[in-house]
């Protein structure tokens, strides 16, 4: 595959959205962006669902021009999405879990212990094989999620609702899930991670509001803010080690 | 009008079986499809309440002593007829499937299967013929669980019930409803349902406690008595 394509719904008052589609290709990043409870939780959830105007929004998603056949397999072949769940539910062990899902998703070539690797170095709490899933704290599950997604799912289109909260470590995360040859669309509220997408969906009462790329002068003010995550990230380690700066 | 198609939805209690009528029925009237609508329970429901507020004819059947499976199956001709009567071409019906021997299920209806996502893996295995025997089973509660429990669920699913449709699906907010309908719209309409038959035999039944026995103890049983076997202990 190559694109996909959402067809504009309508917003939370039933009226049509202020675009007729948004086309977005492999290798394109996308930040979407807007205040609490505008939308974009929905906006990712559609595409993960390839909804076809089955959604309380009305919208379509193509794949490369047109509907999936067969929505699930297509679901599973092309999509990895980090929802915002918090916790797991199923009650097996973390090793169980990722055997399983590496089986039913065909993945012959990671193994338990690659997951595990990069789970440990995104959290600082470390998750074991013999874990049981839903024992999980917060920062542990969301690391396990994620490492789940780079490495188990290895799917061309990424989606991501948010992950800078359970105190993971951001650049980490985003590095195992970031990759030039994806689709990646990321719901944020950080701006550091808005501006590292080279576009920008906006959202406002359940509709996208608009759809903008990064300026040159932007590049400049990204360049700042990861100088200053870079600082803040020396400061949180020198106090959590107690010491006096 | 006659009834066409019967679609049983079966699954344990608070699997979100409701909520997923609900959608449907919702949906199936701004089409202009004529549904009654059924729920089975053994001592009391409250989904009457919410059946009856959705403009449908509907009714409740409430199976006091008797298995609800047994019940359904003892009165599908006359909720038929009824639905017919009451103008449906469809009728729905939520059975509490309390008893995972039995599964109402006949041949010519259309046999469904909640499963909660958040119920555990090890769950749908325990769900016996009303799971295997399904046409569609739905995954419900998939907004509770990550894409990666989701789909191993779905998996394991599949694994015991190699010809049903798994359909995900949210009664919340009702992704994957419309998906539903669209399937249970693509199958065949039934001219009638004079001898349908079960897919899966009832269980085997009459002891004495079915009768009202209360006394505990060998001598007092009498009729089909199955005896645990303590040969494989654990
Ligand atoms: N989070 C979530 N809750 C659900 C979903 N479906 C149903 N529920 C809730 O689960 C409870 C039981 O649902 P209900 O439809 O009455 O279950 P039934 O006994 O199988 O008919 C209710 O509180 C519903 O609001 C779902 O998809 N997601
Ligand atoms: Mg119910
Ligand atoms: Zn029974
Ligand atoms: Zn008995």
């Amino acid at each position: 595959m190559n694109k996909i394509t959402v067809i504009a719904g309508t917003d939370k008052n039933g009226e049509r959205e202020g675009f007729g589609q948004i086309d977005m290709r492999l290798g394109e990043m996308y930040a979407v962006c807007g205040a609490t409870g505008s939308g974009k939780s929905r906006l990712i959830k559609d595409i993960e669902m390839l909804v076809n105007r089955d959604s309380v929004t009305g919208r379509r998603v193509l794949i490369d021009d047109s509907l999936p056949v067969d929505r699930q397999a297509a679901q599973s072949g092309l999509i990895a999405h980090l929802g915002q769940n918090m916790r797991f539910m199923l009650d097996i062990e973390v090793g169980a879990f990722i055997e399983a899902h590496l089986h039913c998703r065909g993945n012959a070539t990671a193994a338990v212990g690659d997951v595990l690797k990069l789970a440990n170095a995104i959290t600082q709490e470390t998750v074991i094989e013999s874990d049981n899933l839903n024992a999980l704290s917060g920062g542990q599950s969301r690391a396990l999620m994620i490492a789940d997604i780079a490495v188990v799912c290895n799917s061309p289109i990424v989606l991501i609702d948010e992950i800078e909260n359970a105190g993971i470590d951001k650049t980490v995360a985003l590095k195992g899930l970031l990759d030039r040859n994806k689709l990646v669309l990321i719901v944020t509220h950080d701006p550091h991670i808005i501006l590292m997408a080279e576009k920008r969906i906006i959202m406002r009462r359940g509709a996208v509001r608009a759809v903008k790329d990064r300026s040159v002068s932007e590049l400049a003010v990204l360049d700042e803010l990861a100088a200053l995550y870079l600082k803040t990230s020396e400061i949180q380690k020198k106090l959590r080690a107690g010491e006096s700066l | 009008m006659a009834v066409n198609k019967v679609v049983m939805l079966s699954g344990g209690a608070a699997v979100g079986k409701t909520a997923v009528f609900r959608h449907i029925i919702a949906a199936m009237k701004t089409r202009g499809i004529k549904a009654a609508v059924c729920k089975i329970d053994c001592l009391m429901t409250t989904d009457g309440e919410v059946y009856g507020g959705l403009g449908v004819p509907a009714v409740v059947g409430l199976s006091g002593d008797i298995c609800p499976d047994h019940y359904l199956v003892s009165n599908l001709e006359e909720l038929i007829n009824w639905a017919g009567a009451a103008g449906a071409e469809l009728l729905l019906i939520e059975t509490a499937g309390l008893c995972h021997r039995c599964s109402p299920a006949t041949a010519r209806c259309i046999s469904v299967c909640a499963v909660d996502c958040t119920s555990g893996v090890a769950a749908p295995r325990k769900l016996g013929p009303m799971l295997t025997c399904a046409d569609i089973v739905l995954l419900t509660k998939i907004d509770m669980v990550s894409q990666a429990e989701r789909e191993i669920l779905a998996y394991n699913i599949r694994e015991i019930n190699r010809t049903g449709e798994i359909i995900p699906i949210d009664g919340v907010s009702g992704y994957g409803a419309e998906l539903f309908l669209e399937r249970i719209g693509a199958r065949e309409r039934t001219d009638g349902f004079i001898d349908d038959t079960l897919r899966h035999t009832m269980p085997g039944g009459v002891c004495s406690y079915c009768v009202g026995e209360r006394r505990i103890g060998s001598k007092y049983q009498q009729g089909i008595v199955e005896k645990i076997s303590f040969e494989d202990t654990i």
